[in-house]
């Protein structure tokens, strides 16, 4: 992709990464410390991959109080760090930086505690979201937010995005479901929002930390919900003539007062796709595949199927399919899950958008980026989590040739750009990060994003925690005049600008 | 007369002086005006709520009252965008029409203040943060927030959040809105997360003998894959006669025993699936139809409104304190209160109301160190006339303090927002 500003090098850091790397190893286990150029590279990147950066060194502290100090020394110092989960994130929101310490939190491996009697689950960030699950599965329990990456994503990683996944709808995504954090702040600082209980009372700093991708503290042990697993899940296949039809049913499905646990749309593009590769027995002549499950008591289950198919029958569906085994339920969702690495197939790289659109609006989402797709000469296949308005568009491309790589650049920022003026957002579950902070301008004024940069400053006064990520670095937002800046006068002159 | 004119002029002397802005850039010139000035002010609605928190010191008053009424409504998309002072009964009304509510339930004040309904405004509600008996299912206020707008301590006007469920672009604001009693931001807009209503309810009353008991159904109701959507447990207490006459006033109903301390769960969705549960539970609980009563739908929904109403306390002169814990510790504490103070128990053992009478403020404290202990908190949301505040009404330690201080700093650095209303320095 092309080339992003990131903050400015501070040289006098660089010239003393041996001093650092020392003082490093007396803070932690002299082997959790890497600073060699071959035990780097696994932390250039994340899987953002197109953007690489070498960090100044790499720690892996294995406690609470070693986060702490490792902090704390960072501030006095004035050095960077860019925390890291697992390094599964598509923003780039673990991008290292050269003069940052790029601190990992891969050995916090462990489940502190599984509280049945409290519903809930304590445990360190670098347990994988499926992990979490696994461990209280025998007991008839699962975690409920599901990221697509949920095999090796961190469930630390999931508190600093907000992870959703394709039941978010229904069951709500990573803020709904964890009931506390414990967070190292920037200056050493350990504190812990929430517990086991509901609701913290006063201001709901737990629920600011979910989602602000690491830049107010790094998290250190997470406390989630766990429900009980229902007792029948079903789903249907369900395949339409025309874009329009099967958007109108998965609106009406929604307006008709059912809430499926997931609900998804594929075009056209992406079933033949995911029909070539994994063999998932779409209705190949469909326009447009719904997928919808739907969960609870087996009579509810029921008698919400027979709604859905009335609905769907309503608006001209082609076919339609019920799972009549869990074998033949995973086997509906193979294709969907295949989805990414169909497209993979089917050209050298591919670029997955995620904007968030009101559900209403897909069929004009879909015919925009068909346009968009014609003007760009860029082939582009569609999955939509049409119970919450996720929209991914997967962009097909050679990242071999330069002009497809800006071009494909270019036409993702038109696709976010038409989710905000069809009432939508620019990221849905991916977060911001590197990828979208200059599309930040696009939906919020200069007084929002100085709201939250000074929320930003209030916690990280000295900006040393994961800088230059989600918020767009001023004088690119200004020269694109989306931020308004008066003869040079900046508003607020006592902040800083990141 | 403009915000200006009027700031400046001699009324703006008198203590008592109410602002009305009508609309989101009177409230900003307002507020800008007043962070010139360095002259806080008290932010309320429709007043239904500022009983609850510290009172607040400052000169001017601004009700947020006029700025009422529907923006957008879209049943096929789930949401609703309102002025912040919408009255909540306007919201439920127009959401009633197509057969869609505020899953969280709100609950309605008005009882323990004045003896009548009076739910206020949903600036008022995502202020508080209090969610009804549905809370443990579906989440409470904050997680059914979409979106605001407002101003902040300097008169800008910010937002944060969209119309859309699924939203990670930038920091959750709507999240720290929620429960700030008015200290980050005066609330001109908002957008809310609703639901379709369930087509009907059942309730099911169980009467425990002891409090292990009691514990005992709470957890395997909430371990159960036949959802309920309400549990909570009503002690007879019967030392205090008068709350024994006035629990068995409120909660009398033709299927429903008196004089007796019972558990009562919930049920929604449509009738057959509703059938299908209330047997599995049974089956569950190990419960035969002569241990049991049921409320059919005609009782259950006043049922659950007058516990949401906080009936039992209606008109309290005494403390009223809201108690979050985790439900593990429930029985220990019910064990303390009976016999001790009045209370109740909702959310299927985590929340508990306590009434603690005037005369015995001291125990607020004892209650409070248990509350920390069993890993929960408290907040005193009616005071007794005789109340002296030395023991704070919210629970908070010094490492969120410190934090809160800096996040109400960056919101408002002058604390011309409420200052003091929920601790002293925010």
């Amino acid at each position: 992709m092309s080339e992003i500003a990131l903050p400015k090098i501070d040289s006098s850091i660089l010239n003393r990464k041996s001093e650092i790397v020392k003082k490093l190893s007396k803070l932690t286990n002299i082997e959790n410390v890497l600073s060699e150029a071959d035990e780097l590279r696994p932390y250039e990147t994340d899987a953002l991959s197109v953007y690489t950066q070498t960090p100044l060194a790499v720690v892996l502290p294995e406690n609470t109080e070693e986060v702490s100090e490792i902090l704390k020394y960072c501030h006095s110092e004035n050095i960077k760090v860019v925390p890291r989960g697992a390094g599964t994130g598509l923003s780039g929101g673990a991008l290292p930086l050269q003069d940052a310490i790029l601190l990992g939190l891969g050995k916090f491996n462990k489940i502190l505690e599984i509280d049945y009697e409290n519903k809930c689950v304590v445990t360190q960030p670098g347990v994988t979201n499926l992990g979490i699950t696994h461990a209280v599965q025998h007991k008839g329990f699962y975690y409920a937010p599901d990221p697509s990456s949920q095999l090796a994503c961190s469930i630390g990683g999931n508190v600093a995005e907000n992870s959703g996944g394709v039941h978010s709808l229904k069951y709500g995504t990573t803020t709904n479901n964890i009931l506390g954090v414990q967070m190292v702040m920037m200056d050493g600082t350990i504190c812990r929002f929430g517990g086991k209980s509901f609701d913290q009372e006063g201001y709901d700093l737990m629920g600011l930390i979910c989602g602000s991708e690491g830049l107010l503290g790094v998290v250190t042990e997470v406390t989630v919900k766990i429900l009980k697993t229902p007792e029948v899940v079903r789903a249907a296949l369900i395949g339409f003539p025309s874009i329009k039809e099967g958007g109108d049913a998965a609106s009406e499905i929604i307006s008709s007062g059912i809430v499926p646990a997931g609900m998804e749309i594929m075009d056209k593009a992406l079933i033949e796709a995911t029909d070539n590769f994994s063999k998932a027995g779409y209705p190949r002549d469909a326009e447009l595949l719904l997928i919808v499950e739907l969960d609870g008591t087996e009579s509810e289950v029921n008698e919400l199927i027979k709604k859905v198919e009335a609905i769907c029958k309503k608006n001209n569906c082609s076919s339609l399919k019920l799972s009549n085994s869990e074998k033949e339920r995973l086997s509906f969702w193979a294709g969907r899950k295949a989805a990414f690495p169909a497209c993979g197939a089917m050209a050298p790289d591919y670029y997955c958008m995620d904007g968030s659109i009101p559900r209403g609006k897909l069929a004009e989402a879909l015919l925009e980026i068909k346009k968009l797709s014609e003007k760009y000469e860029l082939p582009v296949a569609n999955c939509f989590h049409a119970g919450d308005g996720n929209l991914h568009p997967l962009i097909m491309f050679d990242g071999n040739d330069k002009e497809q790589l800006r071009k494909t650049e270019e036409f993702g920022s038109e696709i976010l750009k038409t989710c905000v003026r069809l009432g939508g957002v620019i990221t849905g579950e991916h977060g911001v990060g590197i990828e979208k902070r200059e599309l930040m301008c696009e939906m919020f004024n200069d007084n929002d994003i100085q709201q939250q940069l000074s929320i930003k400053k209030s916690l990280d006064e000295k900006n040393l925690l994961n800088p230059g990520k989600v918020y767009p670095i001023l004088r690119k937002c200004a020269e694109e005049g989306r931020v308004h800046v008066h003869k040079n006068k900046d508003k607020f002159p006592d902040l800083p600008r990141f | 007369m403009s915000t200006k004119i009027k700031i400046n002029s001699q009324i703006f002397q008198d203590s008592n002086n109410i602002y009305y802005p009508k609309d989101e850039t009177e409230v900003s010139d307002l507020i800008r005006e007043l962070y010139k000035q360095d002259s806080p002010t008290e932010i309320i609605g429709n007043n239904s709520k500022s009983f609850i928190g510290n009172k607040t010191q400052s000169a001017n008053t601004t009700s947020l009252s006029k700025i009422s009424g529907i923006i957008d409504y879209r049943p096929e998309e789930l949401y609703i965008k309102v002025k912040a002072c919408t009255p909540i009964n306007e919201i439920e009304q127009v959401l009633s029409e197509n057969n869609q509510e505020l899953a969280f339930e709100p609950i309605d004040f008005g009882y323990i203040k004045e003896g009548k309904s009076n739910k206020g405004t949903i600036a008022g509600y995502l202020s508080c943060n209090y969610a009804g008996s549905r809370r443990f299912k579906v989440g409470s206020v904050r997680d059914h927030v979409l979106g605001f707008k407002g101003v902040n301590g300097k008169g800008d006007i910010i937002k944060s959040g969209g119309t859309v469920v699924k939203n990670v672009t930038g920091y959750d604001l709507s999240k720290l809105i929620a429960g700030s009693f008015g200290t980050l931001v005066a609330l001109t807009e908002i957008t809310l997360k609703v639901l379709p209503k369930k087509d009907s309810s059942k309730t099911v009353i169980i009467y425990p003998s002891n409090f292990e008991q009691i514990y005992d159904f709470f957890n395997k109701l909430s371990s159960s894959s036949s959802e309920i959507s309400g549990a909570v447990f009503i002690p007879e207490q019967s030392k205090d006669k008068d709350f024994v006459t006035k629990k068995n006033s409120v909660f009398k109903f033709n299927d429903l025993k008196s004089n007796v301390s019972f558990i009562a769960f919930r049920v929604e969705g449509d009738k057959i699936s509703i059938e299908e549960k209330i047997h599995n539970l049974k089956k569950e609980l190990e419960l035969n139809n002569s241990d049991i009563s049921t409320l059919d739908v005609y009782q259950s929904e006043p049922f659950w409104k007058k516990v949401n109403n906080l009936e039992v306390f209606e008109k309290t002169e005494h403390n009223l304190i809201r108690m979050v814990i985790p439900p593990a510790n429930g029985s220990k504490l019910c064990k303390y209160l009976e016999n001790n103070h009045n209370y109740f128990v909702d959310w299927c053992g985590s929340l508990f109301w306590i009434e603690v009478n005037s005369k015995k403020e001291e125990k607020i404290k004892d209650i409070k160190k248990m509350a920390k202990d069993f890993g929960g908190y408290l907040t005193v949301i009616k005071t007794s006339s005789e109340y002296d505040y030395g023991e704070a009404i919210f629970t908070v330690d010094k490492v969120r303090l410190m934090i809160s201080e800096k996040v109400k700093q960056s919101f408002d650095p002058k604390r011309i927002l409420n200052p003091g209303k929920m601790y002293r320095g925010v």
